[in-house]
């Protein structure tokens, strides 16, 4: 294929597509609004009766509005995405570094749930203090936010990166948390 | 055949140029096909007066076959020739057509297998085909025409297989297929635009032979499927099975035939549908000659069913948790399929759900109904005001096996589809030249728990050390819900792709090959009638390309325009001429030269259709 049939549509930014400016900060409700928008004009529905190779482009086209919608309405994804588009790599595979005030605060909640896992006489007890734990990390992740959303706005991305492992960390830990229940 | 005129998306075309399009419900036990006629959605009655089309194949002795009430009753005489319930073998392998328990003999076919009667070997989608073709006859018998094409309804929980094989019958079949529908979808959409609803609203469909739920939020017009479940192995059928066990335990009867077997399945059928109504019930069999009667109460009967039903709720959770929704957010829950007539179906979904079920439309005509509108409107028929879209989603993971014969997931269910996702792979052994990609469909981690739908290999690596190639797979899922898959490697730009088909269904060769056969034996008027059609597309094909390059010559360098000048001379000459099969191979080719600008020119209208309107428009 050459240059002008390449129709992989990369320099289409997830953002561009939806009618959105490169923020971290977006509204939910214009962002499903924008979508279902460009749905509507793009979806191979509308070109149920044309050639093939027309059919396979409105296909192209859906699958990538789709795909924006998927990355942006999430915020952490959306928050990686971001990165992303400004050249920094999370390096989520190789980089654990994480900087010593949360590894302090991860030990503590690590702490907590070990205490949370040995309470297995009184479910009272660990009823609460399983409740607490969930608050003190839900409390936590809603400041992550804030924080990554900041430093994305203020074009920080190397700190907006390493804040964001230390989110996904967070997130992960929730969700094992919600599994014991 | 009607002249296809291109309109533009969001016009309606004058009214003596509607596309003829028809919905087409192709049920486990019933088919039906329906159509918009004068706005609004109705079923398409057959010579008898009938909506519902027993999905019924009988095979004569010279190998025609019988559809419908006709073939039903050959099935007392000729249980084996008579193939009913089909739909549960499509896309099976004859493992699993063996473990399917139905009272037929099975021969193995390769990867897929057939269905032996007295005079043919048949494959599902064969057999599928006639109920489809009879289906078209009829729907052009009543409206006076020919198809453009068709939506054809599938359950949601159909995986790649089951989906590709009812494509398959379709065109075999000669249909053009606008869309594979999901069946609970096609019947929101009956639902939603009968009622002008909006809310996220639950479809619990229980068929002959299938079961679906989807949830799906409803708004200004956007029908959004958030989230599916189902067992396509769980229907009506099954009831009667229960029912047939049950007797042939208490009789302690042993080596049943085919035959017993049959006659109890439809006795416990009649039983079941009568328990709808009537408190008890009794229904007499002859089994080797001997007249006994089967005989059972409703409270029995839901004693029977209640590990079924219980099937179909863990499924409807399981969907609500997928969705992050509790039944609190569900504004109503539509019951479709014959199945759901059953009152203890009725009564344990209202408790689940805490409202009165809406049964307001006709559970076996419903999903018909909602196909013929989607028809209609993917055929250009809309008028103004008259507008709305489906996002629909994969019912099923879709993966690759990676080491040690784990999945990697690449599309999980659940997600809206036409959806494309990649991801990176590298190689395992230094100076590793080949890869073999395994794509499986399912939700579980083992490669041995889900669904192998195809195997191909990329060859041609260049030989590196292991963990330096960069291996691209890409995934791709249509808005049919069938996927492709292509890999390349990135430095050598080696690539390979397969569209997955080929362990179960036909091949495309195998397809047009059926269809070559066909048309060969049609009589003089019919090939008369195919000169003239190949002559119409001939000169239409013509006409859009002159069209096109009168308005976008501009994508085209000058050596482009050059081969697409000299094959619209060639196609010329061919469509003035007789013979059909070089006016189509001339289509094919001009088609072939100009399908690049098709596609660079539809890119440019719809880049320009994305910057014309404002967030306000919707």
């Amino acid at each position: 294929m050459d240059a002008t049939t390449d129709l992989s549509l990369a320099t289409q930014d997830h953002f561009a597509l939806l009618g959105f400016p490169r923020s971290f900060s977006l509204d939910q409700h214009a962002l499903e609004l924008a979508w279902k928008r460009v749905a509507l004009a793009v979806h191979p529905d509308r070109f149920a009766t044309r050639s093939a190779a027309e059919k396979r482009v409105a296909m192209q086209w859906s699958s990538q509005a789709n795909e924006a919608y998927r990355i942006l309405k999430d915020p952490m994804s959306r928050a990686r995405y971001l990165c992303e588009l400004a050249g920094v790599d999370l390096q989520v595979e190789t980089n654990t570094a994480m900087s010593p005030d949360f590894l302090f605060r991860q030990m503590t909640w690590h702490e907590q749930l070990d205490a949370l896992l040995e309470e297995s006489h009184d479910s009272h007890a660990r009823e609460l203090a399983y409740q607490g734990l969930i608050a003190e990390l839900s409390q936590a992740e809603n400041e992550m936010v804030l924080e990554v959303g900041d430093l994305l706005d203020h074009n920080r991305f190397d700190q907006a990166a390493s804040c964001v492992r230390e989110w996904m960390f967070l997130n992960k830990m929730i969700a094992q948390l919600r599994a014991i229940d | 055949m009607a002249l296809l005129q291109i309109s533009e998306p969001g016009e309606s075309p004058a009214p003596h140029q509607r596309r003829l399009a028809v919905g087409i419900d192709l049920g486990t036990t019933h088919s039906l096909v329906a159509a918009v006629r004068s706005s609004v959605p109705e079923v398409l009655a057959d010579e008898t007066g009938k909506a519902l089309v027993p999905s019924a194949v009988f095979i004569e002795e010279c190998g025609q076959a019988l559809v419908g009430n006709q073939a039903l009753s050959k099935q007392e005489a000729f249980p084996l020739d008579t193939l009913v319930s089909i739909k549960r073998l499509m896309g099976r392998s004859y493992s699993e057509a063996l473990k399917s328990g139905m009272p037929y003999e099975f021969v193995e076919d390769g990867q897929s297998m057939r269905v032996k009667t007295r005079h043919a070997a048949l494959s599902p989608v064969e057999i599928a085909a006639k109920i489809l073709e009879k289906l078209k006859l009829l729907a052009e018998g009543t409206l006076g025409d020919a198809l453009v094409g068709a939506v054809i309804t599938v359950p949601a929980y159909f995986d790649d297989a089951q989906r590709q094989a009812t494509r398959d019958a379709a065109r075999l079949a000669g249909l053009n297929v606008l869309r594979l529908l999901n069946e609970p979808t096609a019947a929101a959409i009956a639902y939603g635009l009968d009622h002008g609803s909006e809310g996220v609203y639950a479809v619990y469909d229980l068929g002959g032979g299938t079961f679906d739920v989807s949830l799906l939020r409803l708004a200004r017009g956007v029908f959004e499927v958030i989230a599916t479940g189902g067992d396509t192995r769980l229907g009506g059928d099954d009831f009667d099975a229960l029912i047939a066990d049950d007797f042939i335990k208490a009789r302690q009867l042993t080596n049943v035939s085919h035959q017993t077997r049959r006659t109890l399945l439809s006795a416990s059928r009649r039983l079941r549908e009568a328990l709808t109504d009537l408190s008890e019930h009794v229904e007499s069999v002859v089994i080797d000659g001997q007249t006994d009667a089967l005989t059972l109460t409703r409270e029995a009967f839901e004693q029977i069913a209640e590990p079924l039903i219980s099937r179909t709720i863990s499924c409807v959770q399981q969907a609500l948790k997928d969705a992050s929704l509790t039944t609190q957010d569900i504004k109503g829950v539509v019951m479709v399929g014959g199945a759901t007539r059953m009152p203890i179906v009725r009564r344990r979904v209202g408790d689940v759900f805490g409202s009165t079920p809406l049964t307001d439309l006709d559970p076996d005509q419903v999903v018909a109904l909602g196909a013929a509108l989607q028809a209609n409107l993917l055929a250009g028929n809309r008028h103004p005001g008259e507008d709305w879209l489906l996002l629909d989603v994969t019912p099923l993971t879709l993966g690759l096996e990676t080491m040690g014969g784990l999945v990697e997931h690449i599309i999980p269910r659940n997600s809206t589809i036409p959806v494309a996702r990649a991801q990176e792979f590298t190689t395992f052994k230094d100076g590793q030249t080949a890869l073999a990609v395994h794509v499986v469909q399912g939700e579980r981690d083992l490669v041995s728990d889900c669904r192998s739908l195809a195997r191909f290999e990329l060859r041609g690596i260049p030989a590196m050390v292991a963990g330096a190639a960069k291996i691209r797979v890409t995934f791709q899922v249509d808005a049919d819900g069938l996927l492709s898959v292509s890999a390349r490697e990135l430095g050598s730009g080696v690539e390979a792709s397969v569209t997955v088909k080929p362990s179960f269904g036909l091949s495309d060769d195998e397809i047009s090959r059926m269809l070559t056969e066909g048309m060969s034996k049609a009589g003089v008027d019919a090939q008369m009638r195919m000169l003239r059609e190949q002559q119409v597309d001939a000169q239409q094909l013509i006409e859009s390309v002159k069209a096109a390059l009168a308005a976008d010559a501009d994508l085209l360098s000058a050596a482009e325009q050059t081969r697409i000048a000299q094959q619209l001379n060639v196609t010329t000459k061919a469509a003035a001429g007789e013979d059909v099969d070089a006016i189509r191979v001339a289509i094919k080719a001009l088609s072939a030269v100009t399908d690049d600008f098709a596609a660079r020119r539809m890119d440019r209208s719809i880049r320009a259709a994305l910057t014309g309107r404002s967030l306000e428009d919707l």
